[in-house]
C-alpha cells in the first residue's frame, strides 16, 4: 500500500516540481515583491495588475511592523513595496531604507485627502503613500458593561475591575503601552524613560484583569460576548457589530483621554531594481476602483477621497470610523521612538507577559 | 578496491557537504553570535543575561515535562494494540495516527480554538445538557493540551516500532512460564520497549518545550515560553531584534536538551539507534 | 478486555480528529463566526477560489513539501548506504550530526539556517532569501530523518553485497538501483513519505526561512493577524483532507481488488 501512495505522491510532486520551475525559468517580466499585513488587500486586484501592465508580483505578508522590518533590515531578502505604519515609516526614513518617491509616476496620488499627508512621520510627503487609516476605540458590550462605567468614554473601562477577567488587551507592545500612556495622561511618542516605567506599572495591574492579550481572535470573542471589553481598531467595531450574535451588543468610541491615529502607507524601499514599476503598482494600488475595493475588504477608512464617494455613506458618514477633525484633534500618530526608549519598551513589555 | 572506496565516499559526499553547510555551520554561527555583542567583540554578558529567563525556563520545561508524560500514557496503549493487529491493519492504522498532520498544525490548533473557548464546542455542549461550562482556552490546561494533541504522533510512532519487533511468542513464553498480565507488562514489555519511549519522549518534550505557537493561540498571550522569547529577539515583535540574546537563549535551550538526552541515554541500555520509524 | 481496548483506540483517534471534523463543519458556515453555525453555506469555497494569495501560498507549501522530499531521499538514501559501511569513530560522528537537526528543537533549526541565510546573503550578490532558502531549509530538517529510516533496513542487508555486484561488473550506479534499493525500499518509502509529512506540517522552520519570493500557507495564514480568522482556511483544509482520503480510498480499494485477484489465481 506504501507504494501505492508512494507512486501517486510521487507523481503529485513532480508535476509540482515542474510547474514551479516552469514558473521560475524563461520569463523577462520585471517581478515585483511586495510585502503587507495579512488579509490586506482585495486578493483580485493583484492579477488584474499584472495583466494590465505585465508586471508579476510576489505577493508576501506579515504579521506585525517589527517582523516586517526584521525581515527587510535583515538585508537578506529584497523587497520592493511596503505597506508599514507611521512610525515604523519613520524608523525606516531614519534608517535610510526608504526611497523618495517620484510623484511623477504616481498621478493618483492626487485623490489622497490632504488630511493624511504632511503627517509627522513623512512631513515633507517624500517617502509614502497613505493606504489605510483609522484610530484606536474602545469597545464593548452594551448588555454585559454598565452604562454608568462607559458615561464618560473613558480608557478607564480597560482598567475596571468590575470586568475582570472580561478584558481583552492588545497583544503588540505599541497598542498597549499607548493606552497605559493615554490614561496617565502622557504623549504615546513620549522621550522620558519614567513615563513608560510608570505605563509599565499600569499594565502589570492590569494584567489580572485581562483576559487574553489579542489580535485576530478579538473578532470572535467580542462577537460572541465571550469577552465584555476590549482595546481595537475602529473599522473592526463596524465588522464586530455585522456579525455580533442577538445576545450581544456592541458599541465603541474614541476614549477621551485621547487615541492614537494610524496611518498604514505604501513605500518604497532603497534598494529595489524596479523603482518605476514600483510606483505603477502604489499609482494602481491608488486608482478609485481599486481603492473602492481596498477599502470595502479590508473596512478600515480609506484616505482616498473620490473612493470615499462610492462607499456605502452609512460607513463614511460614521463619525468614529471617519473621524472628523475635531476628533482628530484629540488624537496623536505614533512616532519613531528613540533607541534607547524602543529598548525599554521592549524589556518592559516582555517582562509584563513573561510573569 | 580503491574504486569501490571512492564509490562511497562520492555517494555519501553530498550529504556530508550539505549537513556541513546547513546544519554544522548555522550552530557555529549561533555559538558565535551567542558569545558576542553587536559590533562582534567577545562578551559573556548574553549568556549571563539568561538569569531574567529562568522563571520562562522553568515554566517551559514544566509544561513539556507534563505533556510528555500524558502522550506517554496516551501513546502506549494505542501503539501496543497497534503492534498486535495484523500487518495491513497495522499500516492503515499509521497511516490515520500520521494523517492529521497533513493538515498544517497551525490550522488544527486554530480548530482547538473553536472547540475550547469560553462559548465554543465543548461549553455549549455542557451547557445544553445542563451544566455549568467552564474556562478552558488561556489556561495552562490548553496550552498542555495543545502540546499533547500536536505531539502525540511522535510518542505513538517510536513505542509502535520496538513493539512490532517484540514477538507475539515471547509474551506467550512469559505467560505459559505462569507470568501475570502485570508481570509480562512491568517485566517483558516495558523494559523492551524502553528505546522506543526514549525516543518519543525526546521528540515529544523538545518541540513542547520550544514551541511559541501554542502558547500565543491557547495561552490567551499569558504564558510566555522560552520559544516566545527567541522568536521575539529574531523577528523583534516587542520592538528589539537583537540575534545575540536569542543565539544565546538558543544555544542554553540546547544544551539544556542534549544533557538530558545523554542522560536518559544512560538508561537506554541498547546502543542501537533503534526506536525511530 | 477486546472492548476496553477498541473504545480506548477510538477515544484517541476521535481526540486526533476531532479539530479536524471541526473545521471541515465551520468551512460550512454561512458567516465568518468560528463558533456558532450560521447556516450551510458555499461560500467560503467560492472566495477560496478567488483568493491568489491563499492558492499560491497552497501551491508553495506543496512545491516546497514535494521537492524537498524527494532531494532528501536522494540524499539521505545514498548516505545512508555510505554511513552503514563506515565503522567507529566516524560513524559516532556522522551519526551524531544526524540526529543534530532531529533533536534541535525547531526553533533553533530555524533560528540557526536563518542566521546563515543571513549572514550569507548579505555578502553575497544576487542572492535572497525566498524560494530557494525555504527548500533548502526544509531539506535540511528532512535529510536526517530519511536517513534514520533507511539505515536500519540496511542492517539487515549483506555489507558487502553493494561490492559483490561491482566485483561481478555492475556499475556502481546499476548495483546501486539494481540491488541495493529493492532490499531497502520500504525504509526509503518511510522516509520519503516522513518527509512530506513534516514538511507540510511545518511552520516554525518556514515562518523565520521564507523570503520575498515565496511563502507557505501556515506563514500566510499566521500572518493574517490583523484581520478575523478567514473560513478560507477552513475551506482548503477541508479540501485538502478530502484529497487525502480519496487518495487513501483509491489506494486500498485497488489494494483489495488485487487481493481478490491473488485469491482467485
Amino acid at each position: 500500500m506504501k507504494k501505492k501512495v508512494l507512486s501517486l505522491i510521487l507523481a503529485l510532486c513532480i508535476a509540482c516540481g515542474v510547474l514551479s520551475l516552469a514558473g521560475c525559468g524563461g520569463s523577462d517580466r520585471v517581478t515585483l515583491n511586495v510585502y503587507n499585513w495579512g488579509e490586506y488587500i482585495d486578493t483580485s486586484v493583484i492579477p488584474e495588475f499584472e495583466k494590465e501592465t505585465g508586471i508579476k508580483v510576489n505577493y508576501t505578508t506579515y504579521a506585525s511592523n517589527e517582523e516586517m522590518y526584521a525581515k527587510v533590515s535583515s538585508g537578506a531578502a529584497s523587497y520592493d513595496v511596503v505597506i508599514p505604519s507611521d512610525y515604523m515609516i519613520g524608523k525606516m526614513i531614519e534608517e535610510d531604507m526608504l526611497a523618495e518617491l517620484d510623484f511623477a509616476n504616481i498621478p493618483n496620488y492626487e485623490y489622497i485627502g490632504e488630511d493624511y499627508k504632511g503627517l509627522e512621520y513623512d512631513p515633507e510627503n517624500k517617502f509614502s503613500v497613505p493606504y489605510t487609516w483609522g484610530t484606536t476605540v474602545i469597545i464593548y458590550n452594551k448588555n454585559a458593561v454598565d452604562p454608568a462605567d462607559v458615561a464618560d468614554k473613558s480608557v478607564d473601562l480597560l482598567w475596571n475591575e468590575k470586568y475582570k477577567d472580561q478584558i481583552l488587551m492588545f497583544d503588540n507592545p505599541r497598542d498597549a503601552f499607548a493606552l497605559a500612556l493615554s490614561k496617565l495622561g502622557y504623549s504615546f511618542n513620549s522621550t522620558n524613560a519614567a513615563e513608560w516605567e510608570e505605563a509599565a506599572e499600569l499594565l502589570k495591574q492590569q494584567k489580572p484583569l485581562v483576559q487574553e492579550y489579542v489580535m485576530d481572535q478579538v473578532f470572535d470573542k467580542m462577537e460572541m460576548g465571550e469577552a465584555a471589553v476590549a482595546a481595537y481598531y475602529a473599522g473592526d467595531a463596524l465588522i464586530m457589530q455585522d456579525e455580533q450574535e442577538e445576545d450581544v451588543d456592541i458599541d465603541y468610541y474614541i476614549p477621551k483621554e485621547g487615541a492614537n491615529m494610524f496611518v498604514d502607507a505604501m513605500c518604497v524601499l532603497k534598494t529595489t531594481q524596479h523603482k518605476a514599476e514600483a510606483e505603477a503598482f502604489i499609482n494602481f494600488m491608488c486608482r478609485t476602483d481599486v481603492a473602492v475595493k481596498t477599502a470595502e475588504v479590508i473596512g478600515y477608512a480609506t484616505p482616498h477621497m473620490q473612493a470615499r464617494e462610492q462607499l456605502d455613506p452609512a460607513i463614511i458618514g460614521n463619525p468614529v470610523v471617519y473621524a472628523d477633525s475635531q476628533t482628530l484633534a484629540n488624537t496623536e500618530v505614533f512616532l519613531n521612538l528613540a533607541p534607547e526608549i524602543g529598548e525599554l519598551q521592549s524589556k518592559l513589555w516582555t517582562d509584563i507577559k513573561k510573569d | 578496491m580503491n574504486r569501490k572506496s571512492f564509490t562511497k565516499r562520492l555517494i555519501t559526499a553530498p550529504y556530508t557537504v550539505w549537513m556541513a553547510i546547513f546544519v554544522l555551520v548555522p550552530i557555529a554561527l549561533v555559538v558565535y553570535y551567542a558569545l558576542t555583542d553587536a559590533d562582534g567583540h567577545f562578551t559573556a554578558g548574553n549568556v549571563t543575561a539568561i538569569v531574567d529567563y529562568a522563571k520562562t525556563f522553568g515554566i517551559s520545561v514544566e509544561l513539556a515535562l507534563i505533556s510528555t508524560a500524558i502522550c506517554l500514557l496516551m501513546a502506549y496503549p494505542l501503539a501496543y494494540a497497534i503492534a498486535r493487529m495484523n500487518t495491513r491493519r497495522q499500516s492503515t492504522m499509521i497511516m490515520l495516527v500520521m494523517l492529521p498532520m497533513w493538515m498544517n498544525f497551525l490550522i488544527r490548533t486554530y480548530a482547538w480554538i473553536a472547540i475550547l473557548a469560553d462559548k465554543g464546542l465543548i461549553n455549549a455542549f455542557l451547557q445544553s445538557i445542563g451544566l455549568d461550562g467552564f474556562k478552558m482556552i488561556g489556561t495552562r490546561g490548553a496550552v498542555v493540551l495543545g502540546m499533547v494533541y500536536n505531539f502525540l504522533p511522535y510518542m505513538i510512532l517510536p513505542i509502535y516500532t520496538v513493539l512490532t519487533k517484540i514477538e507475539q511468542s515471547t509474551i506467550e513464553a512469559a505467560q505459559d512460564l505462569g507470568a501475570s498480565r502485570a508481570q509480562v507488562f512491568r517485566r517483558v514489555l516495558l523494559p523492551m520497549s524502553v528505546p522506543g519511549i526514549i525516543s518519543g519522549i525526546t521528540m515529544v518534550f523538545v518541540p513542547a518545550v520550544s514551541t511559541f505557537v501554542i502558547s500565543k493561540l491557547l495561552g490567551a498571550g499569558k504564558t510566555y515560553l522560552i520559544g516566545d522569547i527567541i522568536e521575539n529577539y529574531f523577528l523583534g515583535n516587542t520592538g528589539t531584534v537583537n540575534y545575540n540574546i536569542g543565539a544565546s537563549l538558543s544555544l542554553v535551550l540546547m544544551l539544556m536538551i542534549l544533557i538530558s538526552m545523554a542522560i536518559m541515554n544512560h538508561f537506554d541500555k541498547d546502543e542501537s539507534a533503534g526506536g525511530m520509524i | 478486555m477486546k472492548v476496553l481496548s477498541k473504545a480506548y483506540n477510538f477515544l484517541i483517534f476521535a481526540f486526533l480528529y476531532a479539530p479536524i471534523a471541526v473545521m471541515i463543519f465551520f468551512s460550512f458556515n454561512s458567516t465568518k463566526s468560528f463558533r456558532r453555525f450560521g447556516g450551510f453555506s458555499l461560500r467560503w469555497y467560492t472566495e477560496l477560489f478567488h483568493d491568489q494569495v491563499i492558492l499560491k501560498s497552497l501551491y508553495i507549501s506543496l512545491a516546497v513539501a514535494a521537492l524537498s522530499a524527494i532531494i532528501a531521499t536522494l540524499i539521505g538514501t545514498l548516505a545512508s548506504v555510505g554511513i552503514h559501511s563506515m565503522r567507529g569513530a566516524k560513524k559516532r560522528a556522522y551519526l551524531a550530526v544526524n540526529n543534530i537537526p532531529v533533536t534541535n528543537p525547531d526553533i533553533v533549526t530555524a533560528i540557526s539556517m536563518m542566521v546563515l541565510f543571513v549572514f550569507f546573503v548579505t555578502r553575497m550578490n544576487g542572492m535572497e532569501m525566498g524560494f530557494g532558502t525555504l527548500l533548502i531549509s526544509h531539506i535540511t530538517f528532512n535529510i536526517p530523518y530519511v536517513v534514520l529510516s533507511v539505515l536500519p533496513k540496511l542492517r539487515g542487508l549483506n555489507d558487502n553485497i553493494f561490492e559483490a555486484a561491482q566485483d561481478l561488473g555492475c556499475p556502481p550506479a546499476k548495483s546501486f538501483l539494481k540491488v541495493v534499493v529493492p532490499q531497502i525500499s520500504q525504509g526509503i518509502v518511510t522516509g520519503f513519505i516522513m518527509a512530506f509529512t513534516l514538511s507540510l506540517d511545518d511552520f516554525v522552520i518556514s515562518y523565520f526561512n521564507s523570503g520575498s519570493t515565496a511563502q507557505t500557507l501556515p506563514v500566510t495564514i499566521y500572518s493574517m493577524t490583523k484581520r478575523p480568522y478567514s473560513p478560507k482556511i477552513n475551506a482548503l483544509s477541508t479540501l485538502l483532507f478530502v484529497a487525502v482520503m480519496v487518495l487513501l480510498l483509491i489506494v486500498n480499494l485497488r489494494r483489495s481488488g488485487e487481493g481478490k485477484k491473488e485469491a482467485k489465481h
